[in-house]
């Protein structure tokens, strides 16, 4: 049996024109809906199958404000069976501050008989972009982490765990549980919640809990936008008829002869 | 003095390290005048090709501390971050870099969680010169590059990673002569546990090497259907490059996920990028922004992909891309 606890963030869908808050401390998310990175998308993926065949359970946890019990609910909806949200303001979280609370919520529920063998995340979240909370929770934890895996199996108390390598090979890691993993996206296809699914999702009780400690802070002085590019594009032509302006240009790059 | 992880492949010092070690000595010269910046060191961990020391020494570093030992031999986060820690402890660096790759970023992140300080990925610029005793400010990449935030460094050493292509890799006019200093740190046992047990060679076709290559032919939306990448494949073979794709032509099933360019996939810097039908969203933008000239095809002359090309052509992808291949063949006679 292997309980897998996994952890998402909500954040601000910034696939379109992105805008800043008046104080330039967040992204201003008033006209644009929230989501969570793809790579959490398929961290959920991950731990529900893994709890599936192993028969064990699917926790989902995030630390953010009330309404990131959408995304907690998105997650029960596609089999995760129960829920943690570390109500908070993220702003003012660091990558130690939220690796800080979630070791503190995985001792918690420890001490009251819910182990995690396997703590999967994101390989880093989609607005901050820090890159580490999952390898300092496995500091915080005293767990071996392996980072930007595309697949998790578990057999016998041993994690595998594929992503690709710097050189674009195949690399592999065997670790023993308990672990922490962090998933980037590509390896499984996230499901999308059946009917059934969600309406069970309805019936689950979030855990909702305070931080534990006062934030350290993420020492953001504030958010600026990159300086608009001009737009100085030369248009070489229209439909095939561009075509030798295309080569020439080529040639003149020296990518062909 | 400042500390570089320098990546190596085959042949030596990674293009990117060679950034990363640029962007270091630019941050060492400007402090050099109240001579609290000082030099630059890199160090090394497992392979050091021939070499790799001299090429180094020409873009600035005065040693490279190369970690040696069976311990090193695989990679793994944490192991290859306690040989960092050693070296920065043997020559008390006060910043610590490393290029924001996702080896950088992983080796990094174990390096400042061991010494319980923060860490800045993705740094782009620092607004104001390193300054041991003074605050230091860091401009880095959030939101996939869409936004910018400025972060305070207060812990020492700084430990940041440096966004490719923040600057461009430049060798000094006079030269260095770095000198080579092998090291073997003693390992704690739990640091060993999470490594690297086997590599297998990955996809057998030209993604692979997407992220170094010369030039790289994008598809999107625009190709309309798994079928719809003939004339693309063709164009990237014609010209010795790889195809990428945007994030849709992955979630539609129409290619794999490793082809992917963009937030989520690889980050491309050939010299020329031929995005086809691909409007070009943020997201994307993030991964292909560091190509040196972009030549867009697009029906829509408004796409964001278009107006911030260098150049481009209006017109369907699927007539403009075959007829430039059958023009090349042309010409090739």
């Amino acid at each position: 049996m292997t309980n897998v606890l996994v952890c998402i963030k909500r954040v601000p869908d910034s696939s379109g024109e992105v805008l800043l808050t008046a104080d330039a401390q967040a992204v201003d998310a008033r006209y644009v809906g929230f989501t969570v990175s793809a790579h959490e998308s398929c961290a959920v993926e991950l731990a529900v199958r893994i709890a599936a065949a192993g028969g064990g359970a699917a926790t989902v946890l995030a630390l953010g404000p009330a309404e990131a019990v959408e995304q907690l609910r998105a997650a029960l909806g596609v089999g995760c069976t129960g829920a943690v949200l570390v109500e908070a303001d993220p702003v003012g979280f660091g990558p130690a501050d939220v690796a800080r609370e979630i070791a503190a919520v995985v001792a918690a529920h420890e001490a009251a008989g819910r182990t995690y063998d396997l703590i999967l995340l994101g390989n880093d979240a989609a607005d901050t972009g820090d890159f580490q909370v999952g390898i300092r929770l496995a500091y915080e934890l005293g767990r071996p982490v392996v980072n930007g895996i595309n697949t998790v199996e578990v057999t016998d108390g041993v994690v595998t765990a594929r992503g690709a390598g710097a050189d674009g090979g195949i690399e592999t890691y065997r670790v023993p549980l308990p672990a922490v993993a962090t998933v980037l996206e590509g390896g499984v296809e996230p499901r999308y919640p059946t009917i059934t699914g969600r309406m069970k999702a309805k019936k689950i009780t979030v855990e909702v809990v305070e931080p534990r400690w006062e934030p350290a802070g993420s020492a953001r002085v504030r958010l600026t936008l990159p300086p608009a590019q001009p737009n100085t594009v030369e248009v070489l032509g229209e439909g095939t008829a561009a075509a030798p302006a295309v080569v020439d240009l080529l040639r003149g790059l020296g990518v062909t002869r | 003095m400042i500390l570089v992880f320098v990546e190596t492949d085959g042949s030596g010092a990674t293009e990117a390290s060679l950034e990363t070690v640029t962007f270091a000595r630019d941050l060492a010269t400007s402090e050099s005048a109240d001579g609290s910046g000082g030099p630059v060191h890199a160090v090394v961990v497992g392979a050091l090709p021939d070499g790799t020391v001299e090429a180094l020494g020409g873009y600035g570093v005065t040693e490279v501390h190369h970690a040696t030992g069976e311990a090193f031999s695989a990679y793994g986060g944490a192991v290859w971050a306690a040989a960092i820690q050693a070296a920065h402890l043997d020559s008390a660096a006060v910043a610590v870099t490393a290029t924001g790759s996702p080896r950088g970023n992983e080796v990094l992140a174990h390096l400042a969680a061991r010494l319980g300080v923060a860490m800045a990925a993705n740094v782009v610029r620092c607004p104001a010169p390193f300054a041991v005793a003074q605050p230091f400010v860091v401009s880095r990449q959030v939101f996939g590059g869409a936004v910018l935030e400025e972060m305070r460094l207060d812990d020492r050493p700084a430990v940041f990673s440096v966004a490719g292509h923040a600057v461009e890799g430049a060798p000094l006019a006079s030269p260095t002569t770095a000198t080579l200093r092998e090291f073997s740190p003693e390992v704690a046992e739990g640091d060993l546990v999470a490594r690297v047990v086997s590599t297998e060679p990955g996809e057998p076709d030209r993604s692979g090497s997407l992220r170094s290559a010369r030039v790289v032919v994008g598809a999107g939306r625009g190709a309309g259907s798994a079928d719809g990448f003939d004339g693309v494949v063709e164009l990237a073979g014609l010209l010795d490059g790889s195809l990428g794709v945007s994030r849709v032509v992955t979630s539609l099933g129409w290619r794999p996920h490793h082809e992917q360019v963009g937030q989520t996939g690889s980050r491309i810097s050939p010299e020329l990028y031929i995005p086809c039908g691909i409007s070009g969203a943020i997201q994307h933008w993030a991964g292909c922004a560091s190509s040196k000239t972009i030549l867009a095809i697009n029906t829509d002359a408004d796409a964001p992909m278009v107006t911030r090309a260098t150049y481009a052509v209006i017109g369907d992808m699927h007539e403009v891309v075959p007829a430039i291949n059958e023009e090349i063949r042309r010409r090739r006679g």
